[in-house]
């Protein structure tokens, strides 16, 4: 068996379905939350990394890096902002924080 | 000799009473801190308009002599096309009013000092009485319509401040609101008319004006078919009827009465309540053009003349018999006015004002000498006690009723013949009126005469004496009930001003209506209206003019008047009160003085509040604060609260929308966007 554009175009679509079913059903943790665009992220680099493959350009490679730099600064800035939330609310569940509603 | 007329000398006119009055209202109230005392008060004054006085006789003079000015002194603002401007303008039509504006002023400024000499506001009266001479002079020197309208304001302003005089006394302050809301009417169709004057013509200046009065006739109101010359004359009278309390606009007249006695002299005889004769004189060239205006000028001053003066004859109050007298003769100037006869009407005001103020100020003398007693019926045999008020009061009526040779009766006889000359619609009901006016006139005069002067001596018999009439507490002065004469500044002007009420008509009918006094200022046109035509020719000297008053209908209509008068009051007393009892719903109409107050009241006035309630609970509470101030904010609480529950505040959601939204966009792109 060969692997065709249509499984690595498979594996991003599952891995995208995952993170958004994470970001909706989990209730704990703003971690996960993070760890899950992370992997939204990831998902999308895998179909970029897929076409470069298959179309012979290597420019959507570059773009990977791009968006793993990018990834890496958010996940920064995510947990500092995560570190900050502890400290005033003791919590980081995602359910208890509902603040953002007028 | 052409004497010259140049504008400084014209401006001290209206500035000298203006200044007097600074220096008394503002140094000598409470404003500059009572910094002068009364003295200095009535010498500024009085010497302010004794300057203008002067000035004014000397114009005259001049005027007489050919001299004329018609200048503008500042330009007070340019819009577009339209000059605002301050200038004087001076033919014989103004220096004849201003000559009894500064000398009737004068006179009263004279009589104050007796008169309100025991009053507190004493230093207020001359300052608002001086003010008044300024507005006065203003209006009638004006050469532009915005400066008459300013000082036609003014001088509104000043009737409201002096019929209010006495502000701790309800009564004068619903008279003096009365005055000012009906006298709005007025000024209402006033402005409108110089409105449509300046819409049409283009220019407020007078001489630019009637030089395009030709042009305005040929033009019709727009949308209408109206002539658009008769609606401006018909808008500009309603003007005159409101300050020259003319039917039905008259009510506040009698009311006025409210005010000290010398304003009533000076401005509700003698030359406020003018000011709408004197415009529609000055503004001849405008009314000749419409023959409807001037019947209906003539109509209503018909019916001013002699239903005013039925009014008089039942009235108790010296001043408001008075006040009716000269509603009925305002009647009598309209009347000529409405017959073309401009200069008669003019001639008669003049008279007019000469002998209505002696009879107001000799009123006021008498209510002085009464110790303030105002009612007739508690009068009688003052001859005794007053006898220079009584002779000039006697002069006074004797014009008043047209006696030949005296002054009133050219003028009035004048008037009538004028009438009888007119051919305009209502020329005929007119005539009717004034005729029967005179008899009118002479009845009230004589009975008023009568019950004053002669007969039994009623002054101890009065219910409520010493229980201030006139309101200033004047119990300070511990005389017995006895009247007594009135003291030389009050006399002195009675005297003066009972001169010009027997001479002056015989002196000045000649030069005034046949001769060319007003030739610039008044204009008629003689093809149409024949009135003056006739009266020319009919007159051949006064002198003449008296031998031949003697044999015709209105003097002996005056001699029954006088007659009956002296019958009723003198020979029977007890006939009045028995008449009256025969014709007791007469009586009652004229006591309730047809019913006009109450028609204003009732009808008027109290339409006018349940639509300003109407509006205020319904337009105003219900429509815009409810229904838009307040609904606008409900509206917005009733959709706010439902989009409120879209926003939870969790971060799943926000981001579940997001993709969602994210979603369909993409959706729609791929699928419908081909």
């Amino acid at each position: 068996m060969t692997l065709t554009l249509g499984h690595f175009l498979s594996l991003g679509a599952m891995l995208f379905a995952l993170s958004v079913i994470g970001i909706f059903l989990n209730r704990k943790n703003i971690i996960i939350l993070l760890m899950a665009i992370e992997l939204m992220l990831l998902a999308v680099n895998t179909n970029f990394v897929a076409f470069s493959y298959y179309l012979g350009d290597l420019h959507g490679q570059v773009f990977v890096f791009f968006i793993l730099t990018v990834a890496a600064a958010e996940s920064a800035i995510g947990l500092a902002i995560l570190v900050l939330l502890f400290r005033n609310n003791a919590t980081i569940a995602a359910d208890e924080l509902n603040t953002l509603k007028g | 000799m052409s004497a010259t007329l140049n504008a400084s000398t014209l401006l001290a006119v209206p500035l000298a009473p203006l200044i007097g009055c600074l220096i008394a209202g503002v140094l000598g109230t409470q404003f500059g801190g009572n910094w002068i005392g009364r003295r200095a008060s009535h010498f500024f004054t009085i010497l302010g308009v004794l300057i203008a006085f002067i000035i004014s006789a000397q114009t005259s003079l001049a005027v007489a002599a050919g001299a004329r000015f018609n200048a503008t002194l500042y330009e007070w603002m340019v819009i577009g096309s339209l000059k605002m401007e301050i200038g004087f303008l001076v033919d014989g039509l103004t220096a004849m009013m201003m000559c009894v504006v500064t000398f009737v002023s004068l006179m009263v400024h004279i009589y104050t000092i007796g008169y309100m000499e025991e009053d507190e506001g004493y230093n207020r009266f001359f300052a608002y009485i001086s003010l008044f001479t300024f507005a006065m002079l203003m209006l009638v020197m004006s050469n532009n319509m915005l400066q008459l309208f300013f000082g036609w304001e003014a001088v509104g302003l000043v009737s409201y401040l002096l019929i209010g005089f006495w502000y701790n006394k309800p009564t004068a302050i619903f008279a003096n609101m009365k005055a000012f809301l009906v006298n709005r009417v007025g000024d209402f169709g006033f402005i409108l008319g110089i409105g449509l004057i300046v819409a049409f013509a283009g220019t407020l200046n007078y001489t630019e004006a009637f030089a395009k009065a030709g042009d305005l006739a040929k033009l019709s109101f727009p949308g209408t078919d109206w002539m658009l010359i008769t609606v401006i004359c018909i808008c500009l009278f309603i003007g005159a009827m409101g300050k020259s309390a003319q039917f039905p606009l008259h009510v506040w007249l009698p009311d006025s009465m409210e005010g000290p006695t010398p304003i009533s002299a000076l401005i509700h005889a003698a030359t406020m309540v003018t000011a709408g004769i004197f415009m529609v004189a000055r503004m001849s060239p405008l009314f000749e053009l419409s023959d409807t205006a001037l019947s209906f000028i003539m109509v209503i001053g018909g019916i001013t003349a002699l239903f005013m003066g039925f009014l008089g004859i039942i009235q108790n109050d010296i001043k408001r018999v008075v006040a009716y007298s000269t509603l009925s003769q305002l009647g009598y100037m309209t009347v000529a006015l409405g017959a073309s006869a401009y200069s008669v009407a003019v001639f008669h005001l003049m008279t007019h004002a000469f002998f209505k103020a002696l009879l107001f100020l000799a009123a006021g003398s008498v209510i002085m000498g009464m110790h303030h007693v105002q009612d007739i019926r508690y009068m009688g045999g003052l001859r005794k006690y007053m006898p220079i008020t009584w002779i000039t009061s006697l002069l006074g009526s004797l014009a008043l009723i047209g006696t030949p040779l005296f002054s009133g009766f050219y003028s009035k006889d004048e008037v009538i013949m004028a009438v009888k000359a007119s051919h305009l619609t209502g020329s005929g009901f007119a005539y009717f009126a004034v005729m029967a006016g005179v008899f009118v006139t002479a009845f009230y005069s004589f009975r008023m005469y009568f019950l004053v002067f002669h007969g039994k001596e009623r002054y101890d018999q009065n219910p409520d004496a010493h229980h201030a009439h006139d309101s200033h507490g004047h119990d300070s002065h511990g005389h017995d009930a006895k009247p007594h004469e009135s003291p030389w500044v009050v006399t002195v002007p009675l005297v003066l001003l009972a001169i010009p009420s027997v001479v002056l008509g015989f002196m000045a009918i000649a030069p005034m209506l046949f001769g060319d006094f007003f030739k610039d200022a008044i204009f008629v046109d003689g093809a149409k209206h024949k009135a003056m035509e006739e009266l020319t020719k009919d007159f051949h000297g006064a002198v003449q003019l008296a031998w031949h008053g003697l044999i015709t209908l209105p003097f002996w209509l005056a001699v029954a008047g006088v007659a009956l008068a002296y019958y009723m009051y003198i020979i029977k007393p007890a006939l009045p009160a028995a008449i009256k009892a025969r014709v007791m719903p007469i009586y009652t109409l004229l006591e309730n003085k047809y019913y006009f107050d109450w028609f204003n009241e009732n009808v008027l006035a109290r339409g006018a509040r349940m639509l300003g309630m109407g509006l205020w609970k319904g337009g105003d509470q219900t429509l815009i604060d409810g229904g838009l101030v307040n609904g606008s904010w409900k509206i917005v609480n009733v959709v706010s609260s439902l989009v409120r529950r879209a926003q939870t505040g969790y971060l799943y959601h926000y981001a579940l929308v997001m993709i969602l939204g994210l979603f369909g966009m993409m959706t729609y792109f791929v699928w419908f966007n081909k």
